[in-house]
C-alpha cells in the first residue's frame, strides 16, 4: 500500500495554507493532496466572477504545477475521499485505492445544500461551487429570460446580479425575512435589496417554495401563498453544508461538521481538519460554530498544518470571527464581526440615504468593539478584526471610531500593533 | 537561502505631519494631488503621527485571501504585486490585511498598495524630515549569502548577540585566503577555535594570549609573505583584549606599519568571564567589578576612545562602525582589505552586548541604533591622506537619555551622571568634530 506522512483531503483555501505551514517546518516529510475536483486549486469565492465574464476561467488558479513540484507535493485530482479507517491510518479514495498515512488533514469543504421541496428531482437547476457549475452557469446565463434564485445568501445574491447582467429577469426567493442575513441588519439588507429591485430585480422574502414542476421551458415553483413562478433558469442557492458521508465507520465526531479543538486536531490523534468542512471553537462564546468563510479556512488550514508538522510557533485558534466584503452592482459592503448587540452593549448607527453611506458600530458593555458594518464606506476590515480579536477597551476612542472608522481605526493599530 | 528586500523605513518621531509623501505618493500614483488616493497614509494628531503603508509582509494575509490570485510576492524585489487583470474586486485582501496597507481607492474602484516604485518611492526625497527612508541594505545579505561561510555552523553565541553576524559577515568578506587571530574574548568563546581538535572556521585559526595577538599575527604574516603567499592576516579581539593588556602589542605592531586588519569587537568589557570592566566600559555603567551599591555607582572614570588613539599611530586606515548601520560597515571593511595589503588597518565595531549591557535579545540592533543617533557613537574613517571625516554624520543627536534608558547597566543614574555623560558625548563630538574639520582642511593630512 502506498503510504505518505501527511495526506491532505481538498485542495482549496484550508489546504494549500496546510501545505505552506507544513513546508515551513518540514521541508522533508512527504505530502500527498487527493482532490475531487478535476482542476488545479481554485476558490469556490471566484466563481461568479467566472459567470460574469470578468474572471478568464484559465486565469483562476492559485497555484500551478510548479508549486507543487518546487514543494515535493503529489497532487492528485480527480481522487475524492470515500473513506477512512482511522484506526489504521488508511484512508480509502473513489478510484478504489487505498493510502496510509502518519497525519491527515481533512479539508474537504462545503457542498450545496439541496433543499427537500418536492419534485427538486424532477427539474434541472444549477448550483454555484465548483469551477464545472461555473461553466456550466456562464454558458446558460445568455439564455436565461425568467431566471429563478432559491437564497438570499451571498452566493445567490452574487449569481443573482450576474443574471441581471446578463439580461433575464430575476426574482430571487428567499425563506427568511431578510436577505443576506447573519451578516447584514435590516437597514443595510434594504440598501443592498433596492439595489437589486432598482435593476429590475424582484425580491420575495419570506417565501417558501413547496412545490417544483418541470416545464417546456424549465420548471415553475409553487410558493407557500400559492403563487407560481416560471424560470428557464433555476439556481439553488440555499446554503452549503460539508458532506461527510467518508467519515462513516471512522469514529471522527462530526455534528454540523467536523468537530476540532483549538489546534484543529479531530476526536483522532492523527486526524485534523480545517475550512468549511470544520467545526472550530466561535470567537464570542465558547460554542463550535461553522464559520464558512475564506480568511476562515486560510487561517485554520495555517493552524492545522503548523500542529501537523509539530511547529513549536503554533498558537491557538482565536475563535472564528465572521467576516465578509460584498460587492453589489457598484457599491461595496463590508461585515466585520457579531451583528447582534451583545447584552448591556450597544449599537452606533450612522445612515445617509442621500449618500447612500451607511455605518454600524457594535459595542459591549465593556467598550469593546464586537461588530463593524459598512457599506459604501470604506474602514480596513482587517484593522477592525484585530481590534476585536484583541479585546481592546475602546471606550475612550468609541465616538471617534464610530465617526470615523478608517482614520481612526488606522491610528489605533499605528499605536497598538504597527 | 532566504532573500533580503529593501524597504521603506519609518521614524515617528521625525514625522511633523506634514502631508509631502502623501502628495508625492499621489502624484506618482494617480496623477492627482488627492491624498485620500495615496498609497501611503500618515495617521495620528497631536504631533504623534504614525503610518499606514503595506509593510511587503514575508508572509502576507492579504495574498493568502485573495480567490482570484491576483496578489502575489515577487521572489526578487520582494514586492507584492497587484495584477488588475485578475483582481475582481471583492476588498477580502483589505479584511486580511492587519495593517490598512491595501485599501480601496474609491476613485479608481479598486484596491490599491504600495509597489515601492518599482525601487525609487516618491515618498522618501519627498519627505523633508529624513522620517521617510528607503533602505536598501538588502543587496549586501543577498550578495553576502552567497558567499562561502568560513565559520562553523552553530556557534555559541548568547541570545541576541551581534557577533556572530560580524564574525560570519567579515570572514566571508575577507574569503578564505586568510589567517585569523582571535585572542581570549567573546570570539573564540563562541566557537572560533573550534571543539575537539577541529577548528571553528574553514581557514586557519590561532589562539594567541590576549597580550601577543598582534605580535604573533605579524610574524605570521611576514612568514607568509617570506614564502610567497598572499593573504590577509585578519584579527577579531575583544575591546578588553586590545585596549588593556593587548594594547603594547597593538600599539607596535601600528607604528611598524605590520600588514594586517586589526578589527576589535567593543563590547565595553570583559564580557564572556563575567562582565568586568575594561578601559572600554563608559562611565556610570554597571560591570561585576564596577558594582552599583551604597557607596559606588558604577564605573567611575570615562572610557578610552581606542580608535581615536590608533589614528594617532597613523595607520593606514583607521574607522568606527555599528550592525546598525550594515552599508557603512560594509565599505569600510572593503577599504581597510584594501589598506591592510600595504600597511596597518584598523576598524573598531561597537557591539552591544545583551547580556553584560542588560536588554532584551531582541533589541541589539535597535541599541547600536540609538548609540549612533544620540552621538555616543560616532561613525567615522581615518587615512593619512584624508584625514579623518564623519561617515555617517548626525546633526540634531538625540539626548543621550534615549540611549541610556534602552538598557539595565544604565539604570541606576541619578541626574549629575547623566549630565556627566551627556556633557562628555558633546565633548567627544567637538572633538572628533575638529579633528574632521581640520582633515577636511587638509591641516592634519
Ligand atoms: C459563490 C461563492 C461565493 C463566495 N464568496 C465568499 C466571500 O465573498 N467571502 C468569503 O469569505 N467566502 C466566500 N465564499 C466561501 C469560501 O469560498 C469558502 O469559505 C472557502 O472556499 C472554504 O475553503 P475550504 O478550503 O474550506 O473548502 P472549499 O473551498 O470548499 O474546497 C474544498 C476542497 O475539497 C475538495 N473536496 C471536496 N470533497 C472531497 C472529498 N471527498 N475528497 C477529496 N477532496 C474533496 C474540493 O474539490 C475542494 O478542492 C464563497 C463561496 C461560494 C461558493
Amino acid at each position: 500500500m502506498e503510504h505518505t506522512r501527511y495526506l491532505i483531503a481538498g485542495s482549496s483555501h484550508a489546504a494549500l495554507e496546510a501545505i505552506t505551514a507544513i513546508r515551513m517546518h518540514d521541508a522533508e516529510g512527504t505530502i500527498t493532496v487527493v482532490t475531487r475536483d478535476a482542476h488545479l486549486p481554485y476558490s469556490p469565492t471566484v466563481l461568479p466572477y467566472v459567470v460574469s465574464g470578468k474572471s478568464a476561467p484559465e486565469q483562476i488558479f492559485l497555484r500551478d504545477d510548479d508549486f507543487f513540484a518546487r514543494n515535493r507535493v503529489a497532487y492528485r485530482p480527480n481522487a475524492a475521499l470515500v473513506g477512512l479507517d482511522a484506526a489504521a491510518n488508511v484512508a480509502r479514495l473513489a478510484d478504489g485505492t487505498a493510502l496510509g498515512f502518519d497525519k491527515l488533514l481533512l479539508a474537504t469543504g462545503a457542498t450545496p445544500v439541496i433543499p427537500p421541496i418536492p419534485g427538486i428531482d424532477a427539474v434541472d437547476y444549477h448550483v454555484l461551487r465548483t469551477l464545472d457549475d461555473a461553466l456550466r452557469l456562464r454558458e446558460a446565463a445568455p439564455r436565461a429570460r425568467r431566471a429563478v434564485v432559491l437564497g438570499a445568501g451571498l452566493v445567490g445574491m452574487h449569481a443573482a446580479e450576474n443574471l441581471v447582467k446578463a439580461g433575464a429577469s430575476v426574482t430571487i426567493v428567499e425563506m427568511s425575512e431578510r436577505l443576506t442575513s447573519g451578516y447584514f441588519d435590516a437597514i443595510a439588507a434594504g440598501m443592498i435589496e433596492r439595489a437589486f429591485t432598482d435593476h429590475g430585480a424582484t425580491i420575495r422574502t419570506g417565501s417558501r417554495v413547496v412545490r417544483l414542476e418541470r416545464t417546456e421551458a424549465g420548471s415553475r415553483l409553487t410558493l407557500a401563498d400559492g403563487s407560481e413562478l416560471d424560470a428557464d433558469l433555476l439556481l439553488v442557492a440555499t446554503g452549503v453544508r460539508p458532506d461527510l458521508a467518508y467519515l462513516a465507520g471512522s469514529g471522527v465526531d462530526h455534528d454540523k461538521g467536523i468537530l476540532v479543538d483549538d489546534a484543529m486536531r479531530t476526536s483522532r490523534a492523527d486526524v485534523w481538519a480545517a475550512g468549511d468542512c470544520a467545526q472550530a471553537r466561535g470567537f464570542f462564546g465558547d460554542d463550535k460554530i461553522m464559520n464558512a468563510i475564506l480568511p476562515d479556512a486560510a487561517a485554520q488550514g495555517r493552524i492545522a498544518g503548523m500542529a501537523m508538522a509539530e511547529d513549536p510557533g503554533l498558537r491557538d485558534y482565536a475563535g472564528g470571527v465572521p467576516l465578509n466584503t460584498y460587492h453589489f452592482f457598484g457599491r461595496h459592503a463590508i461585515s466585520v464581526g457579531r451583528a447582534a448587540v451583545p447584552e448591556g452593549g450597544e449599537e452606533r448607527v450612522r445612515h445617509d440615504p442621500q449618500s447612500g453611506r451607511y455605518v454600524r458600530a457594535v459595542f459591549d458593555g465593556d467598550g469593546r468593539l464586537t461588530g463593524m458594518f459598512g457599506v459604501n464606506e470604506f474602514f480596513d476590515g482587517g484593522v477592525m478584526a484585530q481590534l476585536i480579536v484583541r479585546r481592546m477597551d475602546l471606550s475612550a476612542e468609541r465616538e471617534r471610531l464610530f465617526a470615523n472608522p478608517l482614520a481612526v481605526g488606522r491610528e489605533l493599530m499605528s499605536r497598538t500593533w504597527r | 537561502m532566504g532573500r533580503a528586500f529593501n524597504t521603506i523605513a519609518f521614524d515617528a518621531s521625525k514625522c511633523d505631519g506634514c502631508g509631502d509623501c502623501m502628495i508625492a505618493c499621489a502624484q506618482a500614483k494617480t496623477g492627482t494631488d488627492d491624498v485620500a488616493r495615496s498609497r501611503i497614509q500618515i495617521v495620528g494628531r497631536d504631533q504623534a503621527f504614525e503610518l499606514a503603508l503595506c509593510r511587503q509582509c514575508a508572509d502576507p494575509k492579504c495574498v493568502t485571501v485573495c480567490p482570484a490570485g491576483a496578489l502575489a510576492k515577487d521572489g526578487a524585489s520582494g514586492v507584492i504585486g497587484w495584477d488588475e487583470s485578475k483582481c475582481v474586486d471583492c476588498l477580502l485582501c483589505t479584511i486580511g490585511c492587519a495593517y490598512a496597507g491595501i485599501a480601496l481607492d474609491e476613485a479608481s474602484g479598486h484596491v490599491a498598495k504600495c509597489d515601492t516604485c518599482d525601487g525609487s518611492p516618491a515618498c522618501v526625497p519627498a519627505c523633508p524630515h529624513g522620517a521617510l527612508r528607503y533602505v536598501t541594505t538588502a543587496h549586501i545579505y543577498n550578495e553576502v549569502g552567497d558567499w562561502e561561510d568560513l565559520f562553523a555552523p552553530g556557534l555559541a553565541g548568547c541570545q541576541g548577540c551581534n557577533t556572530e553576524l560580524l564574525m560570519r559577515h567579515t570572514l566571508r568578506r575577507v574569503g578564505p585566503d586568510t589567517v585569523l587571530a582571535t585572542p581570549p574574548g567573546c570570539v573564540p568563546g563562541m566557537g572560533s577555535v573550534g571543539y575537539n581538535g577541529a577548528t571553528g572556521t574553514k581557514v586557519p585559526v590561532f589562539h594567541p594570549l590576549l597580550t601577543n595577538t598582534a605580535a604573533m599575527l605579524a610574524g605570521i604574516k611576514r612568514q607568509y609573505k617570506r614564502v610567497g603567499r598572499e593573504i590577509t592576516a585578519l584579527a577579531i579581539a575583544g575591546d578588553g583584549g586590545a585596549s588593556d593588556v593587548g594594547f603594547q602589542s597593538l600599539s607596535g605592531a601600528a607604528e611598524r606599519g605590520e600588514q594586517m586588519l586589526f578589527m576589535v569587537v567593543d563590547n565595553e568589557g570583559y564580557m564572556n568571564t563575567g562582565m568586568q570592566r575594561s578601559s572600554c566600559t563608559p562611565y556610570g555603567a554597571w560591570t561585576s567589578t564596577t558594582p552599583v551599591g551604597e557607596s559606588q555607582r558604577g564605573k567611575t572614570q570615562d572610557a578610552k576612545n581606542l580608535p581615536l588613539i590608533m589614528v594617532n599611530h597613523r595607520c593606514a586606515y583607521v574607522a568606527t562602525a555599528s550592525t546598525a548601520f550594515m552599508e557603512d560597515l560594509y565599505a569600510k571593511l572593503d577599504r581597510a582589505i584594501e589598506a591592510s595589503k600595504s600597511g596597518f588597518a584598523y576598524v573598531h565595531v561597537y557591539s552591544p552586548c545583551t547580556t553584560g549591557w542588560r536588554f532584551p535579545t531582541q533589541l541589539n540592533i535597535e541599541v547600536a541604533r540609538k548609540a549612533v543617533e544620540t552621538n555616543f557613537v560616532m561613525l567615522w574613517e581615518y587615512t593619512p591622506d584624508t584625514g579623518l571625516h564623519f561617515t555617517h554624520p548626525v546633526d540634531d543627536p538625540l539626548p543621550v537619555t534615549e540611549y541610556l534608558k534602552a538598557m539595565g547597566r544604565f539604570r541606576h543614574l541619578d541626574e549629575a551622571q547623566i549630565e556627566h555623560i551627556q556633557r562628555k558625548v558633546v565633548e567627544n563630538a567637538r572633538f572628533v568634530a575638529r579633528l574632521a574639520e581640520q582633515g577636511e582642511a587638509g591641516v592634519v593630512a
